[in-house]
This record gives structure tokens, sequence and C-alpha cells, in this order.
């Protein structure tokens, strides 16, 4: 017990690092992507100061401002005033299409991705599951063709595409555009019963939409698992000694062919948050994606990289989640 | 070889039957020739793959007309459904619209003309083009019978372009870019793959741990972040480039890893070994050893990551942070798109969705059968 223990922990160590190390990697990646506009902060706050009436200021001025703001600074030096900053004061960077601070845009936008994301992963676990299992039983069955076939379908539209094939159906047909997570009335209430009703009415479709290609995927992952572990001897033997098939079915082939399942999730997280964000700009949701697109659109770097570095973020500790997971169910990865 | 040649030999003095015969002498492209013939839709896909990229590279001479001219006269009109039948013969033709005006908003309401009879031939002459800019030429594979009468299949945009060719005239850039960004992914993942492949050790290991976070990044976010950087004035050839890159940025690493893991299979394989001693040195060793014994696993990833090009220069375009108008590819085109009037009246400008659908579903079926022939001994 005690040995198991250790190896876990050692495991849980090495890739918690292999976390953080990825995290600071990912903001190396930001911080360059905010460097890249041509101009820099100064040049920002002058030109719209310039575009709101003021004169151009002197160049001693403008030498001052960026000793005030540090842009001097060699590179490294800068990097570490911001990632300090984000770390011990919450704070990304002042945001000039909205004056303030970008944490503040971020925070009231980030729980309603993570809501979003969240549930089209359930909707995926949910429904590939059970799909997966029957089609890889019933192989080549007319049910097992089908699904097949949708799977196909389902991989190759891409979420904005179906996102807009969406839209275009409801409008039509139900005279509503399935726009926004919230309707009309409840766009700014306070948080009740009523409202989570509403969101819940309203989130069912861009969940499916960014679920639809993880869902087939995965599907089409558990089915091709399953059915090698189908083959395999012990299914014979259990099946010779009389295991009634649901029962056979459910303790070993399922158990082992989840194992691939859970690491996939981890992988799907990148794909998820991808279709989240261009999604949730087709359907104008009130998640990450619009905004972080008008902050590259407008050059609102600060912002766009507060987005960037969390919704990566999420994603890593997403795969993290899932790599335990599968440490937890699978013994033999913790030696690897 | 010899063994093989024995019992050719032998099988021959049996008189025996003449397929498994073929099977022992046959190249590896030919058994995948044969593997991959026998899967029908992947076969089917790449027909239609092969018909998409000749629509791209000869879009003059198969779109009716230029996916540029504009005639306002005919401003959103709808798509034009082709018939077979004219007066109880066989002849192709369309019927030509006629317009009311709203009441209310003194817009024109355009229907189609049940009285009005447009012919349309195959072959026909058209307006003139000049086929990559170069060859002069006015033979259209389908047109209206006069130039002047409207021929608009997937109807027409705002100002009156033509959607079926504009469609097609996209299919240049839009099949293109994932080629370009495919072909980066293949030099930057062989490179890296086989240095982390050969090498192995300390290198390969920090190579490993790089790519793990590579993939680990959600790439939609980043590739959006990236595009906008490009500036606005850049010409449309080096915005396309720039896309390109961009999506390889993040899209080398399934390859590298891929091409990785068949080095590690093959550093100890014993015609390697033999080559070695032989005084191959590693380049001569790499390129014509171990790359062609394993091309077919890589040809068929490649064709199983274009789709995904596709996709990303589509969705880049289509929200205005890829390709810029005059250029022309599927996610331009849907830039019409983003707003919901626009769809709800005017669904014939989803017509591009359509193409990238098609096409990535046959690009997929396609490489899924490449992938399973690759591997010909395999049943």
């Amino acid at each position: 017990m005690g040995k198991k223990d250790k190896t876990m922990r050692k495991y849980l160590l090495r890739r918690f690092l292999t976390m953080i190390l990825t995290v600071f990697f990912i903001s190396i990646i930001t911080f360059i992507i905010i460097q890249l506009p041509p101009g820099d902060y100064v040049t920002n706050i002058i030109n719209r100061m310039v575009s709101q009436g003021a004169s151009s200021p002197s160049p001693e001025d403008v030498a001052l401002l960026r000793k005030i703001y540090g842009l001097n600074d060699p590179m490294p030096v800068q990097y570490m005033k911001w990632i300090e900053k984000i770390i011990f004061q919450g704070k990304f960077g002042y945001s000039f299409t909205y004056q303030k601070d970008a944490i503040e845009i971020i925070t009231a936008r980030l729980p309603a991705s993570f809501v979003l994301s969240l549930s089209s992963f359930m909707f995926v676990w949910i429904i590939s599951l059970p799909i997966g299992i029957y089609s890889a039983v019933k192989k080549y069955s007319v049910g097992d063709y089908v699904v097949n076939f949708i799977g196909f379908v389902g991989l190759a539209i891409p979420s904005f595409l179906l996102a807009l094939v969406c839209l275009y159906v409801s409008y039509k047909y139900f005279g509503v555009a399935a726009i926004g997570l919230f309707s009309k009335e409840f766009q700014n209430a306070p948080w009740s019963v009523a409202r989570v009703i509403d969101l819940l009415k309203h989130l069912w479709i861009p969940m499916i939409i960014v679920g639809i290609s993880g869902t087939a995927g995965l599907i089409r992952t558990l089915r091709a698992n399953l059915l090698d572990e189908l083959n395999k001897p012990y299914v014979d033997t259990a099946r010779a000694k009389g295991l009634p098939e649901a029962r056979l079915l459910w303790k070993y082939p399922v158990r082992h062919a989840l194992n691939p399942f859970i690491s996939t999730l981890g992988w799907m997280l990148p794909g998820l948050i991808s279709g989240e964000v261009i999604v949730a700009i087709v359907l104008n949701l009130p998640t990450s994606g619009p905004i972080l697109y008008n902050a590259l659109a407008s050059q609102d770097m600060y912002v766009a990289a507060g987005f960037l570095l969390l919704l990566s973020t999420l994603t890593v500790i997403g795969t993290f989640i899932s790599d335990i997971l599968l440490a937890l169910l699978d013994p033999r990865i913790r030696f690897q | 070889m010899l063994k093989l040649f024995k019992r050719k030999k032998s099988v021959v003095a049996q008189g025996g039957d003449t397929e498994s015969l073929q099977v022992e002498v046959a190249s590896q492209w030919k058994l995948m020739w044969w593997k991959f013939r026998k899967h029908k839709l992947a076969m089917m896909s790449g027909v239609i793959v092969i018909i998409l990229y000749l629509m791209a590279i000869f879009c003059e001479f198969f779109a009716p007309r230029s996916g540029f001219t504009n005639n306002s006269k005919y401003a959103l009109v709808p798509p034009q459904a082709i018939h077979l039948l004219m007066d109880g013969k066989v002849g192709l033709y369309v019927f030509g619209y006629t317009y009311t005006r709203d009441p209310v908003s003194l817009q024109r309401i355009w229907v189609l003309d049940k009285a009005t009879i447009i012919p349309v031939g195959l072959f026909v002459r058209g307006e003139p083009y000049k086929l990559w800019g170069l060859i002069p030429g006015d033979i259209h594979l389908i047109g209206a019978r006069n130039t002047e009468d409207p021929f608009f299949l997937f109807g027409a945009d705002r100002i009156g372009r033509d959607v079926f060719s504009r469609v097609i005239f996209s299919a240049r850039i839009s099949l293109t870019v994932g080629l370009v960004g495919v072909a980066l992914s293949f030099i930057l993942g062989i490179l890296v793959g086989g240095i982390s492949g050969l090498i192995g050790g300390t290198l390969d290991n920090i190579i490993q741990r790089i790519i793990e976070i590579l993939i680990s990044i959600p790439t939609l976010p980043f590739w959006l972040a990236l595009a906008a950087m490009v500036p606005i004035n850049w010409s449309p050839l080096r915005t396309y480039f720039m896309i390109s890159m961009i999506l390889t940025l993040l899209s080398w690493m399934g390859l590298a890893r891929v091409v990785r893991s068949k080095f590690l299979a093959m550093r100890n394989e014993d015609f390697v070994l033999a080559a070695q001693l032989d005084g191959c040195n590693n380049m001569r060793l790499i390129t014509r050893h171990m790359l062609p014994s394993f091309m077919s696993h890589i040809i068929a990833s490649v064709t199983l990551s274009i789709p995904g090009m596709i996709i990303g220069e589509t969705a880049l375009s289509f929200l205005g942070l890829g390709l810029r108008p005059p250029a022309v590819s599927w996610g331009v085109m849907l830039q019409d798109c983003q707003k919901i009037v626009a769809i709800a009246n005017i669904p014939w400008l989803l017509a591009p969705a359509g193409a990238v659908f098609i096409t990535v579903l046959a690009m997929n079926f396609l490489g899924d059968g490449l992938r399973d022939a690759a591997d010909p001994y395999q049943s």
C-alpha cells in the first residue's frame, strides 16, 4: 500500500511540474504575441489622446512616459513585471477599450466559457459512451452503419458552420435566432431559479454544436478500442463460464476500453475550447469568444493576452485532471 | 529475396494460382493500390478530391464566368435549377428572372419567371479569360448560350456576382492553403521527428516535452491572435503564405510524433544496420533507406491533416482575420453570412459551407482509406 502511494505521489509531482512548465511556456508565447503589433503601450496612449483632440506630446514627454511604463527595460524584465502583476496582484494590464483592468472583463466572461465547455464535455461523454458501446457490440448492424455515418459527418462539419446552419434553421422555422445564452428579460437580471432555467433553455444548442465533433471522434475511438478488447480470449473464457452478456461487457472490456477514453478527454479539451471560442463568436454568446475576437481586432492586447493565457491554462488543468484520473484507473501509467 | 524467388519457382512448378504469385512479387505501392481499391468509399472520395483539385487548377474553365465580374442588375437573385427537357426534347435550360417591388421597402423581390427560358450549353463560348493569367480562352464548361442571359446556379451575391463561379474560384485558395500548410508541416515534422527519433537521449526528451506542450494549447485562440497580427496592407499573396504558416505553427506536432515513432521502431531493423555497415552517411540512410519504408504512413497522416487546415483557413477568413477581399476563398465568401438577417433572407450565400463540407468529408474518407492501405500486409 505504501509503495503504491509513493509511486502515485511521484507521478503526481512530475505531472504537476510539467503542467507548471507548460503554463510558463504558454505565458511566454502570449507575451510575445502582445509585443507583435506595431507600436507599444505609449504610442497607443498617445494615438488615443491625439484622436480625442489633445496636441501631440513632445519627444521628451514620450521618453518620460516610456520610462514610467518601463518600456525601455529589456524584454525578459518586461515579461517578469507583467507576469508578476498577474500572479501577485491579479492584474492583467489596462484595457483601452473598456477603461479598466483586463481582469474585470475576463472574470465577467470566463465563467460562462467554463460552463459551456464543461457542459459540452459532459454532453460528449454521456452521448458517446452508450453509442460507442452499442456500435461495437452490434458491429456491422444497421445501427452501427448509421452511427458511423453520422460520426463521419459530425467530424467533417466545422463547428462554426454548424452554428451558421443552426442560426438559419432556428430563424427560418422557429422564428427566433438561436443567439445568446439568455432571453431578453433575463439578460441583466440577478441570478434566480428562473434565470438558470432560462440559461439551460439556451445552453443546449451551443453545447451540442461545440460537442458534436468531439462526440463523433470519441465514439470512433471507443468503438475501435472495444472491438480490440472483445476479440481477446478472456472474453471467450468468461462467456464459456456462463457470465451474463451484460455483466461480462461492463465488467471487463468496457472498463478496459475506457482507459484511452479518459486520456482522449484530455486531448479533446483544446478542441472544445477552440470550438467554444468560434461558436460563441457566431452565436454571439456572452462567453470569452466574442470579447477575445474584439480585443484582437482592436489590438486591446492586455485583454487578448489575459484570455489567451487563462483559456490555455484552463485546458492544461483539464488535461492534468484527466491524466490523474487515468493514473488512478490504471496503475501501469504511473510507472512509465 | 532468394527465398521469395524459390517460393515463386515452386508455385510455378505446382501451377499455383496466379493471384498469390502476384502478391509475392508486387511492389509496396502496388500492394497499397490493390488494398486501397477495395475500399469503395475511399475510392469514390479520391475521385471527388481529384475533381475538386482539377476545378481549383482550371477554375477559369469550370466557372461560368469569372468570380469577380459583377452584374448589379441581378443583385441577390435566387438560385436557378437546371432543367433537362425542353419541349419534349433533351436540352438544358434554366428559367429567367422577373421581379416585383416590396411595397414598403421598395426592394426588388426576385422570382423565377417560368415564361422566359434561357438555353444552357456545355463547352459554350462565354466571358473571355486568361488561364493562370497566361493562356487566353473563352470556353466554359457550362453557361448560358447567350452570354448576356442571367445564369446563376447558386444565385448571386449583394453586388450581383455569380456565387457558383465564386465557389469554384475560391477552391484555388481554400484547397491549396491546406497543401502549402501541410507541405510546411511535412518538412518540419520530418526534420524534428527524425532528429528526435534518430538521435534520441536528452534531445529527444526535450523535443518530446516541447511537442507535448504545443499540443495542449487550444489552437483556435492562438490562430486568431497570430492572424490578427498580420498587417492589413499586405498583398494577398503574402497574407496567404503567412496564414499557411500560422496554420502550420500549431499543427506539425502530430506528424513529428508519427515520424519519430517510425524512426524509433526502425532504428533496430536489420536493413538499417546493414546500410550503416555499408558506410552510408546519415543523410543517405534517412532519405534512401528509412523514409521510403514509411512514406506511405506519412502520406496517409498528411492527407488526414489537410482538412484541419482547410477548416482553419475558412474559420480565420470568415472572421475577417485571414484572407481579405479581393482575394476570394470559401471563408471570405462566408463573411457575408455573419449577420443573421443575411442568412435568413439569402440562404444561398451559405453555398461555400457546402463546398467546405464536401471537401472535408471526401478528404477524411480518402485519408482513412490511405491509412488502411498503407499497411498492405495487415488484413
